[in-house]
């Protein structure tokens, strides 16, 4: 099968589906590969790079549609390039069918199988195709660049001969791909990080990144994981309380990075005008949405300006073809990653399996009938989370009580113990003769100041305790002494043994323990 | 020395002991408590000595003196690895000398009774004491020394099997005569019935039978028991042979002796109940030998189990941030302590955080793993308790298991029909990824398998402990 990539004809638009590189492991798939001329300029490919990878040049879009079998691009086809494709042919980029409904019904009316790389599923076998999450990355460390470029100051803090500079204080909001991506370039820069998500699952993903995550109170958090991974519309109850937190957070913030979208919707509204004039002059705000809207009321999408009290808001909707070189090469791996499931023989036959979860899921037109939206998926994409009982938090009277209880009952058992404890003593004491009684008071309290000290001892000397407590035993070296004098030679020389052996646990004992204990250091 | 100074002495040597044993609750605290035991040791024999009681100076001296030389040489020349067996050997000392000690208390007490009451008026010593006791005394005498020689049998053959077992002499598994634990039950109530006809004739032939029969429950009980738990069955010896002190002191009267009996005795009792409660078992069942009976088949295990090679392993360390080793019995065995010391101190150095995880019952004897390291000079404040250091897993890039294997089993808490569910193991397999340090596939002591080598993050690193670091060392980047 030929696959031809076209270039791009959307304005500003550097990024190109096919890559030399990319174009190298689709041929060992046993397919050849076309390319029009002048797709991979902006990104840093020329023809010749093209050329020497075996790709062949085509001179421009209506040959390369005429010549190919699959198409593969960046952006969603505009209508005249929709146009060009017939029957049995696939294309394969963004579409975005939600939003695209003409284009759709277009691409369809032509027979062509329509595989829109933002549809494939969420789940772990589709990774290493999912663009999206490879654009989002980008999108979101380019913010921080963005960010870092129009700051007039450090990111990290630093005390130089020249005075104290303090750490940048950035907010990021919605921690998907972007967010996370973000976070971690923040960071890496020095920066103070705090980030914000509606799904409180995310929390420990953001602190593994390093950020501090922003608390909210509210009982009825969502769980991301039931909507794939991705958020969903949050109660007006739970914004009000977020929109009180970002106002709270405004004027210390000096970087905002919004990134919250919600799938299939216009972009949630999170940074009210009134927060943008809340924060110092110089900050800036970076907002990731802005082609669905924006997060901040004063975006305007596509554009950079100055708000009146000096914030900077960046609207550009391009972050990605931003860093041209880098998208292509992440997108273009991406398509052949999605050529590679697409050709399971790797002979260059193509199977569209419409029996396959990820290809049924990003195929949105398919011979003549639109196929959107999928079924859901066989398989769950995120297990969801176990609810954990949290433990209640006690009130003051409530915990006072429980240790009066605690205490109560402590007493009961100890008091019962010293009672029973000494009716067996007075039991023993009414047959036993006094000199028996004598030794027996000294034995049990010798037994209870056992009791008492060893539970002290750390359980790393547990080793050492055993070779003491050995050695200690070893005092019956003392009865064999007292027998030792005996005028039987039958009883001094069993004495003699006992003290041979006794002397032998005692002296070891000791020794080994010293040389142990000796060993304990401090690091 | 008169009676009242011995007496002082005895005073001084007990708070000794005491304040030795309470020292043992800090790293740096137990060196001086070491201190502490010796001198109270040091003075209670010196006291008994040159008290007004002993004769036969010359066989004192000549039996410390040689006891002296050969216990110093044993606590040189053994292995740290050894410590185990060591101590169950010395607890037999004990154990045989509390036997010894009885049988001369009967023999003296038989030639006491033998003289005219004008030639006991002459005795001194321990005679002179057996000659003014009262008919009840002398009942309260028997029955005391009797208990004495019980227990001392018992704690010595009990030793010495379980010497054989963790030197490796004998088979470290289970085994049981035919009749099991009926065997044991009726030696002892044979003991029981020698005890009233004991003390009833006062022949020596019953003391005799009974020790023979105590002797038999030793060999029998300790022989019933597995090899994984013979930390408890130690620290249980231990306690045995200070109660055999504590039975001797009331035969002798002797104060002192029962005091530091009872120290040594409850200490045991302790110990071996903080090693059934980390295994999540009772007592007796540790006692009676083997594992319980389990209620259903044991989950399936799917799964295979992944080898890795030095060089995986060297660059899974190197792209660690905190590593966590989980050092077992294993370990001791390869002789590993050194190999895994210098790993530390090589990851150290490059900066990762390394923590060693112990388990309570992690090797032979309690606090078996901490004195191994210690002895290979890894410092003691990264060497973390199971309960301190459990949370940390999931933030753990690397777990090294280094010769452990029913304590790191997840079996534990994920099957309820396993053997060992419920008992708190090191949840490990929480780490990123997980390499497991063995020399087979084959199962731990327990004889259980472990879901944990088929975990998806589980490496498994074949071969011996030792070679196998040794082999990975010089791969770490310095």
């Amino acid at each position: 099968m030929k696959i031809g990539a076209l270039r791009e004809i959307m304005p500003g638009e550097a990024r190109v589906a096919m890559t030399p590189v990319s174009a190298q492991d689709i041929r060992k798939l046993g397919h050849t590969c076309l390319i029009e001329t002048g797709a991979g300029e902006d990104s840093g490919f020329s023809d010749a790079a093209y050329r020497a990878a075996g790709v062949e040049i085509v001179p421009d879009a209506a040959t390369l549609v005429a010549e190919a079998d699959v198409i593969v691009k960046v952006r969603p086809p505009e209508p005249e390039e929709a146009a060009l494709l017939r029957e049995g042919q696939t294309l394969i980029s963004f579409f975005y069918p939600s939003s695209n409904s003409e284009l759709l019904e277009q691409a369809r009316a032509t027979g062509a199988s329509v595989i829109a790389m933002d549809m494939v599923p969420r789940i772990s076998r589709a990774q290493k195709m999912d663009a999206l999450s490879s654009m989002a990355n980008i999108a979101g460390y380019r913010a921080v660049i963005e960010a870092g470029a129009n700051f007039g100051r450090f990111f990290t803090g630093q005390v130089t001969a020249a005075g104290k500079v303090p750490p940048a204080q950035v907010l990021i909001v919605g921690a998907g791909v972007a967010g996370l991506a973000a976070i971690g370039t923040a960071v890496s820069l020095g920066a103070v990080v705090h980030a914000f998500d509606v799904r409180p699952e995310v929390a420990e993903q953001i602190e593994s990144m390093g950020a501090s995550f922003v608390f909210l109170e509210f009982e009825a958090a969502q769980d991301g994981a039931a909507t794939g991974g991705y958020a969903a519309p949050s109660s007006p109850e739970f914004r009000e309380k977020q929109l009180a937190k970002f106002r709270e957070l405004a004027p210390q913030m000096d970087i905002v990075i919004t990134t919250a979208l919600i799938p299939g919707r216009p972009a949630p509204v999170l940074w009210t005008r009134d927060m943008v004039e809340a924060m110092k002059p110089g900050s800036v705000i970076i907002d990731l949405a802005a082609e669905r809207g924006g997060n901040c009321e004063a975006t305007v999408p596509n554009e950079k300006f100055v708000t009146p009290n000096g914030v900077t808001v960046v609207g550009y909707t391009d972050f990605p073809s931003r860093m041209a070189a880098q998208a292509s090469t992440l997108y273009s791996t991406n398509i052949r990653h999605m050529l590679t499931d697409l050709t399971p023989g790797k002979d260059g036959v193509l199977l569209h399996n419409m029996e396959d979860d990820v290809i049924r899921g990003a195929t949105v037109a398919h011979h003549g009938e639109v196929t959107w939206p999928p079924p859901p998926p066989k398989i769950q994409a995120i297990a969801s989370a176990v609810a954990k009982p949290k433990p209640r938090e006690l009130t003051p009277s409530e915990r006072r009580e429980q240790e009066t209880l605690a205490f109560k009952g402590e007493t009961r058992r100890q008091v019962g113990m010293l009672v029973a404890g000494t009716v067996v003593l007075g039991l023993i004491g009414l047959v036993a003769p006094a000199s028996f009684m004598s030794h027996f008071i000294v034995f049990a309290l010798a037994c209870f100041v056992g009791f008492q000290v060893i539970w002290s001892v750390s359980h790393s000397l547990h080793t050492p305790l055993m070779a003491v407590t050995n050695a200690i035993s070893g005092i019956v070296i003392l009865g064999a002494l007292l027998q030792v004098g005996s005028g039987s030679w039958l009883i001094v020389f069993l004495a003699a043994i006992s003290i041979l052996i006794a002397t032998i646990n005692i002296v070891g004992g000791f020794l080994v323990t010293r040389r142990m204990l000796a060993m304990f250091q401090r690091s | 020395m008169s009676i009242g100074l011995v007496g002082a002495a005895y005073v001084a040597a007990a708070i000794l002991f005491i304040l030795s044993l309470g020292g043992l609750s800090g790293q740096e605290s137990a060196k001086r408590a070491v201190w502490y035991g010796i001198a109270g040791m040091a003075l209670a024999v010196l006291a008994t000595v040159f008290g007004p009681d002993v004769d036969n100076l010359w066989v004192v001296i000549l039996m410390v003196a040689v006891g002296s030389v050969l216990g110093a040489m044993v606590a040189q020349r053994v292995q740290m690895t050894e410590m185990p067996q060591l101590v169950a050997a010395l607890h037999s000392f004990v154990g045989l000398a509390a036997v010894l000690i009885g049988f001369n208390g009967h023999l003296e007490m038989g030639r006491v009774a033998a003289l005219t009451p004008e030639a006991r008026e002459g005795l001194t010593g321990f005679a002179a004491v057996l000659a003014h006791k009262t008919p009840v005394e002398v009942n309260i005498f028997l029955v005391e020394l009797f208990l004495g020689v019980f227990i001392g049998a018992v704690t010595f053959t009990g030793s010495i099997v379980a010497f054989g077992k963790l030197a490796g002499r004998m088979d470290g598994k289970a085994t049981k005569l035919p009749g099991g634990h009926m065997l044991n039950l009726g030696a002892a109530v044979f003991s029981l019935l020698m005890l009233v006809l004991y003390v009833s004739t006062g022949w020596f032939i019953w003391l005799f039978l009974m020790t023979l029969a105590a002797l038999f429950i030793g060999y029998h009980l300790v022989m019933g028991i597995g090899g994984a738990d013979m930390p408890v069955v130690v620290s249980m010896l231990n306690s045995y042979s200070g109660w055999a002190a504590a039975a001797i002191g009331f035969t002798l009267s002797n104060d002192l002796l029962i005091v530091t009996g009872a120290l040594v005795g409850s200490s045991g009792a302790i110990l071996s109940y903080i090693m059934c409660r980390a295994m999540n078992r009772s007592f007796v069942s540790v006692i009676l030998g083997g594992f319980g009976a389990t209620t259903g088949p044991a989950m399936e295990i799917t799964g295979e189990q992944v080898a890795i090679d030095s060089d995986g392993v060297a660059a899974l360390l190197d792209d660690a941030q905190s590593v966590v080793i989980i050092p077992g019995y294993g370990m001791a065995v390869a002789q590993a302590q050194q190999s895994v010391s210098e790993l530390t101190k090589r990851l150290r150095a490059q900066g990762k955080t390394v923590r060693f995880a112990i388990h309570p019952v992690a090797g032979r004897l309690p606090g078996h793993m901490n004195v191994l390291l210690a002895e290979a000079k890894v410092p003691y404040d990264i060497v973390m308790e199971m309960d301190e250091i459990n949370e940390d897993f999931p933030h753990t890039d690397v777990a090294i298991v280094i010769g452990s294997n029913d304590i790191v089993n997840p079996a534990a808490q994920e099957d309820p029909n396993s053997p060992i569910a419920g008992m708190p193991v090191l949840e490990v397999w929480k780490a990123k990824h997980v390499i497991v340090s063995k020399r087979g596939q084959g199962t731990g002591y327990s004889g259980i398998e472990n879901p944990l080598f088929f975990k998806e993050n589980t490496r498994m690193f074949y071969g011996d402990a030792k070679k196998s670091l040794d082999e990975l060392l010089p791969k770490l980047v310095a």
